[in-house]
């Protein structure tokens, strides 16, 4: 391998450090026009009149929009199309959009919308999840459950749960609660719509999957999807957030078939706060039970998730809390309900380890506490759980690569586990916990027979190879790996390679960069094409020298014949020969998941992928049991990527993970007050700063995937599902006490270190008594 | 909406002000420039002079993503009127690389990955040129202290500072050592 595996910088890396880089909000065109979006006040209220004609008639002002300017619902999902661009007949949550604006200059268009008269009547919100799972006399959205605001309820059942329990030595059953977190990018969302007069759309937008975009615009805009160009810009960050289709993108578009005249829309950082889809907030009750020889016997799961006003992935969410479960270790008794609720706040949706962040804290945390109750080191409990590579989960997952082992007994070794788990002094511990995660959904959104990823190469006389691709560079390094995936079959440098993955009418269908899907599916279909037009160049070579072409090998420039290395065509002499009476060669490859896999029963899709990652982290913290504050002092970090094709982007992946993750963790918390948005700014949402961040022991496990693009699977969402629970587990280890809520923060740590010291909880009281009676009241 | 209100406010107190003039020292080149007296100097960077490598993240000075050098010492443009910049010499991140290649800040954060999304980036450049223009030599936790005023979601830092170190040691002529 001569490009793949190589630490490669982003091939976009030096357009971002000169500024270069053109992100949507960078983009001037003749005759832009701004627009902006009035929002609700009010967190549910049904709209009783829109006056604006005084908006209207303001100088500059040259478009406004209601919701009755296009009532076409939308979502990203099909099954729960809940959206309009603005609202119709109810806001549902503060901050919702009722109407929009296009003006001259910015400072006409916010004067614009202090005219807008808007009459509501207000509504009783429903803000709980508990008063979302009552009966209502006026649901958030018409298809609930039964009359309440449940959007979704599942219900899986495998094997015999109670059965199980019944016969285990131990169960626990524990109560966790996960605050909301957002995505925090640094790039406000921005959009530029554009109509022109040959009766067709050009949207750029900061997307991080442009065809579903491109798809409800044609919905929402009721034009045939060939007449929408859609434009991904430059990503300024994205971790979920900029995936689903939004308001905004169908306001901009609105306002721009009005005027005839491109508008922009660019969001302020409380717009970016109030879009959310963020990581739902949830209460996960789990119980689960092991063998007095430390075998798992049964998972029994409850997750309530509160979905704000809107369905987005929420489907997705629901599933992925209880299926995403069912890996690293082998549970032969499963069961599962969950609910996802509607609610008056701003929607949540997909984030980075969508689904399976707060499942996955519950059950690490839970699964130290059954490794303690036999006796048994929680690393070495976890070995012991451990599914094999090459199986099936009872839920009917096909389990390929695995490196799970590996990472554990790396991250043993590298963080001395053996020697400081349950001996470090009081305050300070060492934790350990897994992750599982999918690379790629196997079964896509829509019910298409459209492949799921698709790109095109073209190498014409220059020399230069152009590679289309719709898979949206986000920052996490796609269009690099998807420029080595074609260098490496045709053994050219990689300077040769131009990736252009930002545009609808160039690039063939990807389904976008969502899900952790790109590199395995994208990346496959990459390398396809390139092995395709490789037979051109080979063919050539043969031509040019009189040898067969099966013997040729491309490499460093060159088609080397492999039994007489002395026998060689340069890649542009081959080239050129390949051209000849046929012109620039071209080729395509696609992937498409459809190997037999994935039981009968329903939501057996919902978790289905081609491949799984594995994740082993340790975390060592120090505890102030005086002040409850926590100082994350290292983590070890293992992931099986399957294989690493770029380790500077796997690596980039993990250790933004792992930021992120110990944000959920410790302080990001996006908290409100009847509906209302306290920390919708950088300041009170409290992400790390570069002075809280610790150092971070990176291994990189390589299981080789018999399936993935070289042997590769995931890096952008695995890594942050181990990152909570092990902070949590190494608090147990220095203070003894068991964190089920996040985010720690030192005054609900300190209350739970005081519950200890008291004796007050019968797990306070075995761990000051059975466990480490020298670390409680130190 | 608070901060929709916080916008608009300036535009309603100030009943659209008559623009004035100002001569702006804007990398090594006067700027004559006609601005409200309510800009601030990030408006009149992106819009008035297209420098758009400085990005608005926030508007607030909570992201630093629109760091620039004002007389050598990092300043957030969006918190900073257009006005009182006048007289001294603003450097921007066009101005970091030259024709003869990137700044040594800007090749270690392309080698290191210190850039992901990149939308972060040229504000971590100027606060790092800044910092090593004053001290050479800069221990981790000095970059940790000259950084925590820039916001990255990407890296978690670490590549960051590993970057900045790099740089260090590069301008300082000392031997490069290669990044984990």
């Amino acid at each position: 391998m001569s490009v793949v595996g190589k630490p490669t910088p982003l091939v976009d890396a030096r357009a971002k450090v000169t500024g270069q880089g053109v992100y949507t909000d960078d983009i001037k065109l003749p005759g832009m026009l701004v627009g902006k979006i009035l929002r609700s006040p009010l967190a549910h209220a049904r709209i009783l009149s829109i006056e604006t004609s005084k908006a209207e008639s303001l100088p500059g002002v040259r478009a406004v929009v209601t919701g009755r300017e296009s009532t076409v619902r939308f979502g990203v999902l099909p099954v729960s199309r809940d959206e309009t661009a603005m609202a119709v007949d109810r806001v549902l949550y503060i901050g919702d959009c009722v109407a929009g604006v296009a003006a001259d200059d910015e400072e006409t268009a916010l004067d614009a919308l202090r005219l807008i008269d808007v009459r509501y009547e207000a509504l009783d919100p429903v803000l709980t999840i508990d008063d979302a799972l009552k009966p209502s006399s006026l649901p958030i959205h018409d298809k609930t459950v039964g009359g309440t605001n449940i959007q979704k309820a599942v219900d899986q059942d495998f094997g015999d749960v109670e059965a199980a329990f019944a016969s285990s030595a131990f169960v626990e059953r524990h109560e966790f609660k996960f605050a909301a977190v957002t995505h925090a990018f640094t790039e406000p969302h921005c959009v530029i719509a554009q109509f022109d007069h040959d009766g067709r759309l050009t949207v750029w937008s900061a997307t991080q999957v442009p065809h579903y975009l491109h798809r409800a615009l044609s919905e929402v805009m009721g034009l045939e999807m060939h007449r929408i160009r859609v434009i991904r810009p430059m990503v300024g960050g994205a971790f979920g957030g900029k995936s689903d289709p939004f308001p905004h993108e169908m306001i901009a578009s609105l306002l721009s078939r009005r005027t005839m005249r491109p508008v922009k829309i660019l969001f302020d950082r409380e717009e970016v706060f109030i879009t959310n889809h963020g990581r739902h907030p949830t209460r996960t009750s789990m119980a689960m039970g092991v063998s007095k020889e430390g075998l798992i016997t049964g998972l029994d799961l409850k997750a309530l998730i509160d979905g704000g006003a809107w369905g987005s992935f929420g489907v997705v969410t629901t599933y992925y809390n209880g299926v995403l479960c069912m890996g690293p270790y082998r549970v032969d008794n499963f069961r599962y309900s969950g609910k996802r609720v509607y609610t008056n706040k701003p929607p949540s949706g997909a984030m980075r380890g969508h689904g399976a962040v707060n499942s996955r804290f519950a059950m690490e945390v839970l699964v130290d506490m059954l490794a303690e109750n036999v006796g048994l080191d929680p690393l070495e409990f976890r070995l012991r759980n451990l599914l094999p590579p090459m199986t099936k989960t009872i839920n009917e997952f096909r389990i390929t690569s695995n490196g799970t082992k590996e990472a554990l007994e790396t991250v043993r070794g590298a963080s001395d586990w053996d020697n400081l788990h349950g001996r470090l002094p009081y305050g300070e511990g060492i934790g350990v916990a897994c992750g599982f995660y999918i690379s790629g959904s196997a079964l896509p959104i829509h019910w298409t027979k459209t492949p799921q990823s698709t790109v095109h190469i073209k190498i014409d006389s220059d020399g230069g190879i152009t590679v289309h691709s719709l898979a949206a560079e986000i920052g996490q390094g796609s269009d690099t790996m998807l420029a080595q995936c074609v260098a490496e079959p045709l053994g050219v440098a990689l300077s040769r390679v131009r990736v252009f993955s930002s545009d609808s009418d160039t690039a063939p269908i990807d389904l976008g960069s969502y899900s952790s899907r790109v590199t395995f599916m994208a990346g496959n279909a990459a390398r396809r094409a390139a092995e395709e037009i490789r037979k051109d160049l080979v063919g050539a070579a043969s031509v040019l020298t009189g040898y067969p072409a099966e013997g040729f090998v491309p490499t460093d420039e060159k088609l080397v014949y492999a039994p007489d290395p002395a026998i060689t065509v340069t890649f542009m002499d081959a080239l050129a020969e390949a051209i000849k009476g046929k012109g620039a060669l071209i080729a395509r490859g696609c992937y498409a998941a459809a190997p037999p896999m994935g039981g009968k029963f329903k939501g057996a899709a919902a978790g289905l992928s081609p491949s799984y990652t594995f994740q082993a982290y340790v975390a060592r913290v120090g505890v102030d049991a005086e002040t409850g504050f926590v100082t994350v002092k290292k983590i070890w970090a293992a992931h099986d990527c399957g294989r690493a094709l770029n380790p500077i982007a796997v690596r980039g992946q993990i250790q933004g993970c792992v930021h992120m993750g110990l944000g959920q963790t410790l302080s990001e918390d996006f908290r409100y007050n009847r509906g209302n948005i306290l920390d919708a700014n950088l300041l009170d949402y409290r992400t790390l700063t570069p002075k809280q961040m610790p150092p971070v022991d990176v291994f990189i496990i390589e299981s080789n995937d018999p399936e993935g693009p070289y042997g590769a699977k995931e890096a952008g969402e695995g890594p942050i599902l181990p990152v909570a629970p092990a902070v949590a587990n190494a608090i147990y280890d220095a203070v003894g006490v068991r964190p089920k809520e996040l985010p720690i923060t030192p005054d609900r740590l300190l209350d739970a270190i005081a519950g200890v010291r008291r004796g007050g909880t019968k797990q306070a009281a075995r761990t000051s008594t059975a466990r480490r009676p020298a670390k409680v009241g130190a | 909406m608070k901060d929709t209100l916080l916008r608009i406010a300036p535009a309603q107190r100030a009943g659209r002000a008559e623009r004035v003039m100002t001569t702006l020292n804007v990398n090594g080149a006067e700027r004559r420039l006609a601005v409200r007296p309510y800009d601030v100097l990030l408006d009149v960077l992106r819009e008035q002079l297209n420098l758009t490598g400085t990005r608005r993240g926030c508007d607030m000075g909570t992201c630093g993503c629109c760091t620039v050098l004002i007389d050598g010492r990092p300043i957030l443009s969006c918190l900073t009127l257009a006005l009182e910049a006048e007289g001294a010499s603003i450097r921007t991140i066009e101005s970091v690389a030259t024709g003869s290649g990137l700044h040594p800040v800007q090749e270690a954060f392309v080698q290191t990955g210190g850039s992901q999304c990149g939308f972060c980036t040229p504000g971590f450049i100027m606060t790092a040129v800044g910092l090593l223009e004053k001290n050479p030599d800069p221990s981790e936790e000095e970059i940790r202290e000259a950084i925590s005023g820039n916001m990255c979601r990407c890296t978690g830092y670490i590549a960051i500072i590993e970057a900045i170190r790099m740089a260090a040691r590069r301008l300082r002529n000392e031997p490069a050592e290669v990044g984990r």
